[in-house]
């Protein structure tokens, strides 16, 4: 199967979005090579700006050229553009709902060799919190492009998470901002997922029923806001809800899920994702082993929780 | 005193008057740092800012960041003035409902370019403003106002970086230099060292004044132009100017005056009593 890192797809997809639209200006810290903005760099020089080695200024800076009529897209590493920036975001990108996109690469615990101070965990439970924040993280390369077009046609923030390890390029889906999409049927348990391990859950699903498990698996793009008929659908069709991301397992996609859910009385939850605790080096494909967020673990997990009880 | 500047020092006399009203009427507020700014923005308000109360979202206009968020009365009893809103709003200050937040919110309130209030972001976000007019090559003059505390965010420095780098000659940053912060005088909390120096090495073009209330002073350093290359206007002021009991007093950086301490204030500030 073809696979291409997401921010590898930014990379070209911010390039086409600027082709079609001039308002489109791109920003970044210092890390155009890693987020792949120096071909935007290259094709427009007019409308890209070198913040540096400086985040914050950056996610300020950038709320200061949407009020111009601009529409930046500003890229760095995850952990910085929704950590070291977090309060910037908060006050002057979100509180004033300034038209500001965060296109922010190597997020997760996939960013691999650089370790845990570089893997963000908690990016999108920080972005979650935020009122008015539209948070999407596409699985693929199609997945990628109609994000950055969404986010160019929606006026308001956006964060657009952004993984740096390559991912399996599915068959074209369906893309709108508060839209879930399913990837497939299943009778016994719901597995709502996102990002790079969207193929996971796919193949997890072909494993799973060999077992005799009949999983659906469900494409959660849209982080917030959330597609909540789609959550309320699958919980009554299934009776079990599975949440997968390359996340903690505190405020992200579970929680998002699990939110929908709580009012609604019982509805048995399993929480795959980082289980409260830092990334460390590695090759990403050993990283996602060890947290148990590789195929093969998935499935075991998900078997053992279904045959429990 | 030229008219113009006495007309300004009179309108800077009703205008204090306005701010501390407001304050004591929401109960809470910044008194100190609204009266040690407020001369600086009424030059520019009234002097020098191209801008139509009429059109707000006027995309021409001239650009202004209270980066220094906390003095939004000041901006408050300005913009009231000058028409943006009815004067009897400024009633709202603080209260449930009102688009007169305790730090400016620009989704509320008409004329109001930035919602300000964490320190330093007000300054980023000016630069960031300044550049796009300059690419897209239109006359449009940003202006920013940062407290002398405020300068100790880092974040004010990688603004102040960015705005050389980008040789940004329509911004202009301004410092209310009145020595005061919450918890003591800028040096006891965290010395600036020397400010000039500091903005120089930077890139600025810094331009000093003795006395940050005096609009001839003012008035002419925003006439300086500067050349490929960004201002900074440090302006000497005195927090709580133009009422004797809060003058130079840390005290009073962040608690309204009572019923009867307005009264006094208000007797000390009498539009015609400035003397021609």
């Amino acid at each position: 199967m073809n696979k291409l890192a997401t921010r590898a797809a930014y990379g070209d997809a911010i390039v086409a979005a600027g082709a079609k639209n001039e308002r489109i200006v791109v920003m970044d810290a210092d890390l155009s090579h890693a987020t792949m903005t120096c071909g935007f760099a290259a094709a427009y020089p007019d409308r890209f700006f070198n913040a540096g080695i400086a985040e914050a200024n950056m996610t300020a800076m950038a709320v200061g050229l949407s009020e111009m009529g601009y529409i930046p897209f500003i890229s760095t590493f995850a952990i910085f553009g929704t950590g070291r920036a977090y309060e910037i975001v908060r006050n002057s990108v979100a509180y004033p709902h300034s038209n500001v996109k965060l296109a922010l690469t190597h997020a997760g615990i996939t960013v691999g060799e650089d370790g845990g101070s570089h893997a963000s965990i908690e990016d999108l439970a920080l972005m979650r919190a935020i009122p008015g924040m539209t948070v999407l993280v596409p699985c693929d390369e199609d997945q990628t492009h109609k994000a950055v077009q969404a986010a160019v046609e929606y006026e308001g923030p956006v964060y657009i998470r952004l993984a740096r390890m390559p991912s399996s390029n599915l068959a074209e889906q369906p893309f709108a901002i508060g839209k879930g999409s399913v990837l497939r049927d299943g009778q016994d348990v719901a597995i709502f997922t996102c990002g790079l391990l969207v193929a996971t859950a796919l193949e997890a699903a072909e494993q799973l029923a060999e077992q005799g498990i009949d999983a659906a698996v469900i494409n959660m793009y849209s982080i917030k806001p959330v597609d909540r008929k789609l959550i309320h659908q699958y919980a009554r069709k299934c009776e079990r809800i599975v949440t997968l991301e390359e996340h903690s397992v505190l405020g992200g996609l579970g929680d998002a899920v699990a939110h929908e859910l709580l009012a609604n009385g019982a509805c048995p939850i399993l929480k795959l994702g980082v289980q409260d605790q830092f990334g460390q080096s590695g090759k990403p494909d050993q990283i996602l082993k060890h947290y148990r967020l590789d195929r093969d673990s998935v499935c075991e997990d998900i078997g053992s929780w279904m045959r429990r009880d | 005193m030229q008219t113009h500047t006495l007309s300004l020092t009179r309108k800077g006399v009703q205008l204090r008057r306005d701010i501390l009203t407001m304050i004591t009427r929401a109960g809470s507020g910044h008194p100190g740092g609204s009266l040690s700014v407020i001369d600086l923005m009424i030059a520019l308000y009234y002097g020098k800012m191209k801008i139509d109360p009429q059109n707000p979202a006027w995309e021409e206009r001239d650009r202004f960041v209270l980066s220094k968020g906390h003095a939004a009365p000041a901006l408050y009893a300005i913009l009231a003035d000058k028409g943006y809103f009815s004067r009897d709003d400024l009633a709202g200050f603080r209260q449930l409902g009102s688009p007169l937040q305790g730090h400016p919110d620009k989704k509320k309130l008409p004329g109001v370019d930035a919602s300000t209030g964490s320190l330093g972001q007000g300054a980023s976000i000016a630069v960031g403003m300044a550049l796009a007019a300059k690419n897209q090559q239109r006359d449009v003059h940003v202006y920013t106002i940062l407290g002398d505390g405020e300068l100790q965010e880092g974040l004010v420095w990688e603004a102040a970086m960015a705005a050389a780098q980008y040789k940004l000659d329509n911004l202009t940053m301004m410092i209310d230099n009145n020595g005061l912060q919450i918890d003591g005088t800028n040096d006891e909390v965290m010395s600036l060292g020397d400010l000039a120096g500091k903005f120089t090495s930077f890139g600025f073009d810094v331009i000093e004044l003795a006395d940050g209330h005096d609009f001839g002073q003012i008035l002419d350093a925003l006439e300086q132009p500067a050349e490929n290359r960004p201002k900074c206007i440090i302006a000497k002021t005195i927090k709580g100017k133009g009422v004797s009991f809060l003058e130079n007093q840390v005290g009073w950086h962040g608690k309204a005056l009572s019923p009867e301490q307005l009264e006094v204030a208000l007797s000390e500030l009498v539009v015609e009593d400035v003397a021609e």
